[in-house]
C-alpha cells in the first residue's frame, strides 16, 4: 500500500478562472457584485428599481443566472442596460467559467458596475469564486428572521446584507431586528440596506451606497 | 446539489494524478472538508460513488476529514473552536475573528493498493 499526497483544492480550476475573471475587472476598473439569495428573494426587482433609480447616473450591466428561461434578462433589458443571460440547465450555481464565456457578449468598454444575479440557492454558490469584489446577500422578510443561523456559510462570505419586502413586515411574522442580530452575529462586518421593491423605501441609500463603490477611485 | 460538480472536480483531480492503467488500483481518496465549506459529506460520497460507477474507480473509496471551524481572536488572540452559527471568541466574547480552518475543500491523499497485492 503506498500514499500519495496531493493537497490541492478540489475547485482550483475555478478559482484560476476567477482571477483571471478580476484581472480583467481590474484592467476595466469595474465594480463586481455578485448576487446571491433564496429564489425569489427579490434579486431581480431590486436590480431593477436600482437601474431605475440610478436612472444613467452610472454605467452598468448585469448578467442573469437562472436554471431556465431568460425571463430575468428580459426583465432587466427593458431597462435599456447590457444584459446577458446565463442559462445553467439545472445547475444550481454560477461557475467562473460560465462568466468568463458571458463576458465576450458585453463589451465593458466605460461600464462602472457589472452586477451578476446568481442561481437562486444560498448553499451551492458560496463555493464558487466568480471574480467578483463581493458578494451580496438578499433575505427577504417573509423567509423568517432565522435565514442567517440556516446558512451562515452564505452570510459570512458576503459583505452586504439586503434585507427586501419591508413593506409586508406587518403581515409576516419577522422580526428585522432579530434578523440583523442573527446576520451581524456570523458577520459583523456586513453592512446592511432594507429596502422595499414595492414602496421604493431603502432604494435610494442602497443606490448611493453603489454609486460610492463604482467611482472609488484606487 | 453542487456536491455533483464538486465530486466531478476531485474525479478530475484524481485522474490527472493517476494513470489510466492503475486506476483500478486506488483504495482511497483522502478529502478534507471545512466545516464552512458548505458540503454534505453524504451527499458529496454518494455523487462521488454514482460517477465511478463502472469506471475502473468503481471500489474507491471517498474518505472525509472533517475540519472544524478554528478562529483566531483579533482583541485578545485566543485561538478557539467555535460553531459557524456562533461566531464571536470564546475567551473575550469578540467579534474581531480570523478564519484559521473551516473553509477548506481540498483533495488531501490518494491511496493506492501495490501492483503485486492486487494480482490473482
Ligand atoms: N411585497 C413585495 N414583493 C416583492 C418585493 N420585491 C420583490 N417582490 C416580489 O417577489 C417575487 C420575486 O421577485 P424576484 O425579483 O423575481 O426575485 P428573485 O428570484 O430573487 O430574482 C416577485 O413576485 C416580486 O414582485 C418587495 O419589496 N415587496
Ligand atoms: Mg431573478
Ligand atoms: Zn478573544
Amino acid at each position: 500500500m503506498s500514499v500519495i499526497t496531493i493537497e490541492r483544492k478540489v475547485l482550483e480550476k475555478n478559482d484560476e478562472v476567477a482571477r483571471q475573471n478580476r484581472a480583467l475587472f481590474g484592467q476595466h476598473r469595474l465594480f463586481v457584485c455578485n448576487v446571491v439569495s433564496s429564489p425569489g428573494s427579490g434579486k431581480t426587482s431590486i436590480l431593477e428599481r436600482s437601474i431605475e433609480h440610478l436612472g444613467g447616473r452610472l454605467k452598468i450591466a448585469v448578467i442573469e443566472g437562472d436554471v431556465q428561461t431568460d425571463l430575468d434578462a428580459q426583465r432587466v433589458a427593458r431597462y435599456g442596460v447590457p444584459t446577458v443571460q446565463i442559462v445553467t440547465a439545472g445547475g444550481c450555481h454560477l461557475e467562473a467559467a460560465l462568466v468568463r464565456d458571458a463576458l465576450k457578449n458585453i463589451d465593458l468598454t466605460g461600464i462602472q458596475l457589472l452586477i451578476i444575479e446568481n442561481v437562486g440557492n444560498l448553499v451551492c454558490p458560496s463555493n464558487y469564486d466568480l471574480g467578483e469584489a463581493m458578494k451580496i446577500v438578499v433575505a427577504s422578510t417573509t423567509e423568517g428572521d432565522d435565514k442567517p443561523l440556516k446558512y451562515p456559510a452564505m452570510f459570512r462570505n458576503a459583505s452586504v446584507l439586503i434585507i427586501n419586502k419591508i413593506d409586508l413586515l406587518p403581515y409576516v411574522p419577522c422580526d428585522l431586528a432579530r434578523l440583523r442580530s442573527n446576520a451581524l452575529q456570523i458577520n459583523p462586518a456586513l453592512t446592511v440596506f432594507e429596502v422595499s421593491c414595492i414602496t421604493g423605501a431603502g432604494i435610494p441609500a442602497w443606490c448611493e451606497w453603489l454609486v460610492a463603490q463604482s467611482t472609488r477611485t484606487v | 446539489m453542487h456536491e455533483l460538480s464538486i465530486a466531478q472536480n476531485i474525479l478530475d483531480i484524481v485522474r490527472e494524478k493517476i494513470p489510466q492503467g492503475e486506476e483500478a488500483l486506488v483504495r482511497a481518496v483522502r478529502i478534507k472538508i471545512g466545516a464552512m465549506a458548505g458540503v454534505v459529506p453524504d451527499s458529496l460520497a454518494f455523487c462521488f460513488s454514482a460517477i465511478t460507477h463502472g469506471t475502473p474507480l468503481e471500489r474507491t473509496a471517498l474518505e472525509i476529514i472533517n475540519v472544524p471551524l478554528t478562529v483566531h481572536c483579533k482583541m485578545c488572540g485566543a485561538e478557539s473552536s467555535i460553531e459557524q452559527t456562533l461566531f464571536f471568541c470564546p475567551s473575550c466574547g469578540g467579534f474581531e475573528l480570523d478564519v484559521l480552518t473551516g473553509r477548506e475543500m481540498q483533495v488531501s491523499e490518494i491511496e493506492l493498493d501495490d501492483e503485486e497485492e492486487n494480482r490473482p
